[in-house]
């Protein structure tokens, strides 16, 4: 497992390595700042563009990746974003997993509906990204910190 | 500090988006626009985002607020040139742009704003 980045105390979710069978490469990025958010876009649109994703996918990759990283940085407070290739034989995939050590999510199934928001924002963001993946995984622990991981498959 | 141009043609004002945008750039474009709309007493807004590969919630929600307080303050808001790809994530994402008016492309979003003779 590779370290946090600056030290910080990682929430310890068993999601970290939700991707570890089919894992062929890991990148962690930080998620500190609005620039973070444009820098992990970058990858992520570099790594779809990797496997050939149809620019639907990737343009979907891309803004799951942005609306996660948002909820990273604005209700956990910062944190990490592991970037990994994924390969099981047959297909491959990008996948991602958004990690901070914020408060956690008190009602999960109530984040994830649209329109519900704490933040002033649109709701949208966990609710739509998961419409956007192929794979959406999350583990949320009062006062531990927040887990998000997602997966974009090759058609 | 970073910031996107607006160009001002006669009543309108034109924004071309060409840089991934951060939510803080999102926020100041948002601003400045509805400050020059009263400066330059424009009648129509149009904005470009033909070179925008992504438009999340946050600036799918810059441009829905742009357009009401433009409406506001008695000017039109068209968005021209949203790539296939984007519209087909956004209406995914949740996202319907309401009462935004859209339009193909610049001539077109012109059109739409009672300019043809420019």
């Amino acid at each position: 497992m590779s370290a946090a980045l600056n030290n910080a105390v990682v929430f310890e979710s068993e999601l970290l390595e939700r991707h570890r069978p089919d894992r062929t490469e890991r990148t962690a990025l930080p998620l500190r700042s609005d620039e973070d958010v444009v820098a992990l876009r970058k990858h992520v649109r570099e790594r779809a563009v990797a496997i050939a994703l149809s620019l639907v996918d990737q343009t979907k990759l891309v803004t799951a990746a942005s609306e996660l990283a948002r909820n990273t940085l604005k209700y956990g407070g910062g944190g990490t974003v592991y970037l990994d290739a994924l390969g099981d034989g047959f297909r491959k995939g990008v996948g991602l997993i958004f990690v901070d050590n914020g408060p956690g999510i008190p009602d999960l199934e109530l984040a994830l509906r649209d329109g519900y928001t704490t933040g002033g924002g649109l709701g949208l963001g966990l609710g739509g990204s998961r419409r956007l993946v192929d794979e959406f995984d999350i583990d949320s622990r009062p006062g531990e910190g927040t887990a998000v991981s997602v997966v974009k498959w090759k058609r | 500090m970073e910031r996107i141009p607006i160009l001002r043609m006669g009543d309108l004002l034109l924004v071309t988006i060409q840089v991934d945008m951060h939510d803080r750039l999102a926020m100041t474009l948002q601003d400045d626009l509805t400050e020059r709309i009263v400066r330059d007493r424009a009648k129509g807004v149009l904005i470009d985002i033909s070179a925008l590969d992504l438009v999340d919630s946050f600036i799918g929600r810059m441009i829905s607020n742009t357009a009401a307080m433009a409406r506001v303050l008695d000017a039109q808001t068209v968005v021209v040139g949203m790539q296939p790809a984007v519209a087909i994530t956004l209406v995914e994402l949740g996202l319907t742009l309401h009462g935004v008016k859209t339009a193909l492309n610049v001539e077109k979003g012109m059109a739409l704003l009672g300019k043809t003779d420019f």
